[in-house]
């Protein structure tokens, strides 16, 4: 009797697939592939690593940071002196970074605004300078206008005793920059009262936001909150009775007395990085407004809304959804394009890790701080303005 | 774009052009605000305008036998650049072998106005910027032909920042497109890897990775094994890069409609297949312009490489400016150089606006 006889196979014929056509092996055999690839690679450039310096004699580890530094940096936010360990001074060239990329934030997303609203201003003449200045500053090297304003500043620019004097106390020369400072206990209570402000004015926003909410009444917040703003630090100062006195610098001998420095490095990378940097906010500004169809203007003004109103309830709310995330790589470029500072002497964590780097030889433990610590001020900028960008994103009902 | 189409084509309204007193006050003085901001600005101009056209143009030297007759005058010192261009140009290279570097130059910029020309973007263009790019290798070096073998220790100027922005590039190009791919990949481990890669490249500045090629990379290899200071620099630059054209090409691949994922899937082409014939000619069709802007910014990027003191156009400036007989001339030199940057970025900025202009009206069906 033959099996083949009967009209239907009593079982279906079991699909043999070869192991290296099963797309499950095939996967679980490219990751191994890859990851062991990765592996050796990462293996062998480690353990080549390891022979050369223990043939030449360099220490690991970072034990070098609780040795004496040894070496002088130009300026500083926290107290440093050359006997301080290398702790202090890493920590002194990251806060020149912070200082350097927190207040170039500030300063060109003012500027690139103000240039990307010009770019679309119904004034030709305005249109025309602020396009210029776009495509001029976006096609030249950073680091060359860098050199620019740093040779513009100590070479260009007068010796203290003829200094620049643009606006009364303030001095420009090629020791840098002198500028009034506010000095006094009546700073802390300034800042105390501003805090309280900032306080009063969130809880307001959120209370009218409401309010608007229920009822549909608009309360003046912005008003408020520039009123508030400004009496609040000035009143907590006058009821202290605290002193506070305006430090103006003047010529003495050879050099300025009092005042606030902007040392000429400073100086020259903030002004190249606002500068470069604007260009690009610019853009990124323009490109946001122009996003907004001319629907959303006309619209809003056939329910009756004022041009103000228009602006700050339909146009930039939608703006801000195209503006925040190429916003927020351009806030990460200037932090990483702060270690620049580097071709011009500016004391940042890039220049301060080259100098511990000369001295200590320890090349890999110094650029996995400088990596380190670009690397956390990058996730921390990010994860900001995710939270921003996730509040302003569109609710989709 | 040349279809026939059903429409009618569009034509603008027509308009009286308007005569200029009419665009003066359509244009500049339409509300009393605008007029002031006009007023302003017309004043801004005149404070700065004059006094800057004078300085590079009017009280300017430009021949002079040295620094002191330049100091003399009160304006800018183009007799320093006439007297240095060379140096800044071509850096250190033999001098009666510039000829050399020069026609690297124009090869290289042949090279990338032929992938600017949208009938040459065929499967030709690979073997052509092979060919392109070993020519400005052979040109560079020499050694063949009865050409005089010059090491890359002499290269600078110009050449070596194009010769690092398109090598930088050009090589960038196949390893960012496999991070791409391995970012979208479905397989957790290949796509782990690609992100870490990445995010990690992108979080750093690329100072950082500069240094670490000129200082670590002797360290990474077996002992005895040197390696060049311009391929560490170079190294650097591709492996920087490479993230940038990572993320711009996983754009390209996300614009692309699961329908032609599917469609290829059923058509039983393999992974490969399906990336190579379906996939990826769509995908870096649409990332072509934003490719570019990663070139201009690596192109301007190249100026980094000073701080490990490889003779680009910058560095190559600042050695001109080392000269004690002309001492006290950066203004000059800053302005020269920035303006050859501007000249190459410019332009590359505007073909590229040409181009997303065009290819999205290609794209509207």
């Amino acid at each position: 009797m033959r099996l083949s006889e009967s009209p239907l196979p009593s079982r279906p014929i079991p699909v043999v697939i070869k192991i290296w056509n099963d797309p499950k092996f095939r996967a679980v055999f490219y990751q191994v592939l890859a990851v062991s690839l990765v592996g050796v690679g990462l293996w062998y450039l480690i353990s080549n690593t390891l022979h050369n310096l223990s043939v030449r004699n360099i220490a690991t580890g970072f034990d070098f940071l609780g040795r004496e530094a040894g070496f002088a940096i130009g300026e500083s936010t926290i107290a440093y002196s050359p006997t301080d360990t290398y702790r202090r001074a890493l920590s002194v060239g990251l806060l020149n970074t912070l200082r350097v990329a927190v207040i170039g934030i500030v300063l060109a997303t003012l500027l690139g605004t103000l240039i990307g609203i010009a770019r679309l201003s119904s004034n030709w003449l305005v249109a025309k300078i602020a396009s210029i200045y776009v495509e001029v500053m976006r096609n030249i090297p950073l680091l060359l206008q860098l050199f620019f304003w740093y040779a513009l500043i100590s070479e260009a620019l007068p010796g203290p005793r003829q200094a620049f004097n643009p606006i009364a106390g303030v001095f420009l020369s090629n020791r840098g920059f002198k500028i009034p400072s506010i000095q006094g206990d009546g700073l802390t209570w300034l800042a105390a009262g501003f805090f309280f402000a900032v306080v009063v004015v969130l809880v307001l926003a959120n209370w009218s936001k409401r309010r608007q909410a229920q009822t549909g009444q608009i309360f003046p917040v912005l008003k408020s909150a520039v009123l508030l703003l400004i009496t609040c630090p000035l009143a907590a100062w006058w009821l202290s009775g605290s002193a506070l006195t305006l430090d103006v610098p003047v010529l003495k001998g050879f050099n300025f007395q009092g005042g606030l420095t902007l040392s000429p490095e400073f100086a020259a990378l903030l002004i190249g990085l606002v500068i470069y940097t604007a260009a690009f906010v610019a853009e990124v500004v323009r490109s946001g407004i122009e996003s907004v169809g001319k629907g959303q203007w006309e619209a809003a003004g056939a329910i009756g809304l004022r041009r103000g109103l228009i602006l700050r309830f339909i146009v930039l709310p939608q703006a801000l959804r195209v503006i925040i995330p190429p916003m927020t790589s351009q806030y990460l470029n200037i932090t990483k394009n702060s270690s620049l500072a580097v071709a011009i002497g500016y004391p940042d964590i890039v220049s301060v890790v080259n100098t511990t780097l000369n001295q200590t030889g320890q090349a890999i433990e110094g650029i996995m701080i400088i990596m380190g610590a670009y690397l956390t001020v990058s996730l921390t900028i990010s994860v900001i303005m995710n939270w921003y960008n996730a509040r302003m994103a569109l609710v989709e009902r | 774009m040349s279809k026939p189409t059903l429409l009618s084509p569009t034509r603008a309204p027509t308009t009286a052009t308007p005569t200029p007193l009419v665009w003066i006050r359509t244009q500049l003085f339409s509300t009393p605000g605008n007029a002031l901001l006009t007023i302003l600005s017309v004043w801004l101009l005149i404070m700065a305008v004059p006094a800057l056209l004078d300085w590079a143009f009017l009280q300017a030297k430009y021949s002079a036998q040295s620094g002191q007759e330049c100091r003399e005058v009160e304006g800018a010192c183009w007799a320093f650049i006439a007297e240095k261009h060379r140096l800044i140009l071509f850096g250190t290279y033999p001098y009666e072998q510039q000829w050399r570097p020069l026609v690297s130059v124009f090869l290289l910029v042949a090279l990338v106005l032929m992938s600017a020309w949208r009938r040459l973007w065929t499967i030709w263009l690979f073997p052509i910027w092979i060919g392109g790019l070993t020519a400005v290798a052979l040109l560079m070096w020499g050694g063949v032909f009865g050409l005089t073998f010059v090491e890359n220790t002499l290269w600078g100027g110009l050449p070596l920042t194009l010769i690092l922005a398109t090598f930088g590039v050009a090589l960038a190009f196949p390893l960012g497109v496999v991070l791409a791919l391995g970012r979208r990949s479905e397989l957790p481990a290949i796509k782990t890897i690609c992100v870490v890669y990445i995010e990690l490249i992108r979080g750093v500045p690329l100072i950082s990775l500069l240094f670490m090629s000129s200082v670590m990379l002797p360290l990474f290899l077996p002992e005895g094994v040197t390696i060049d200071k311009l391929l560490r620099a170079l190294i650097a630059i591709v492996l920087f890069a490479a993230a940038y054209v990572a993320e711009t090409v996983r754009g390209g691949l996300q614009a692309i409609s699961k329908g032609q994922y599917e469609g290829a899937d059923s058509l039983g082409l393999s992974y490969w297949q399906k990336t190579r014939l379906i996939i990826l000619p769509q995908a870096l069709k649409i990332v072509i312009a934003p490719l570019v802007g990663i070139f201009i910014s690596m192109f301007k990027d190249t100026s980094l490489v000073v701080i490990i003191g490889i003779f680009d156009l910058t560095l190559a400036a600042k050695a001109a400016l080392t000269d004690p007989a002309w001492q006290g001339f950066s203004m000059e030199v800053y302005i020269f150089i920035a303006a050859i940057y501007f000249i190459f970025c410019y332009s590359m900025s505007k073909y590229s606006q040409a181009l997303e202009k065009r290819l999205a009206v290609g794209q509207q069906h």
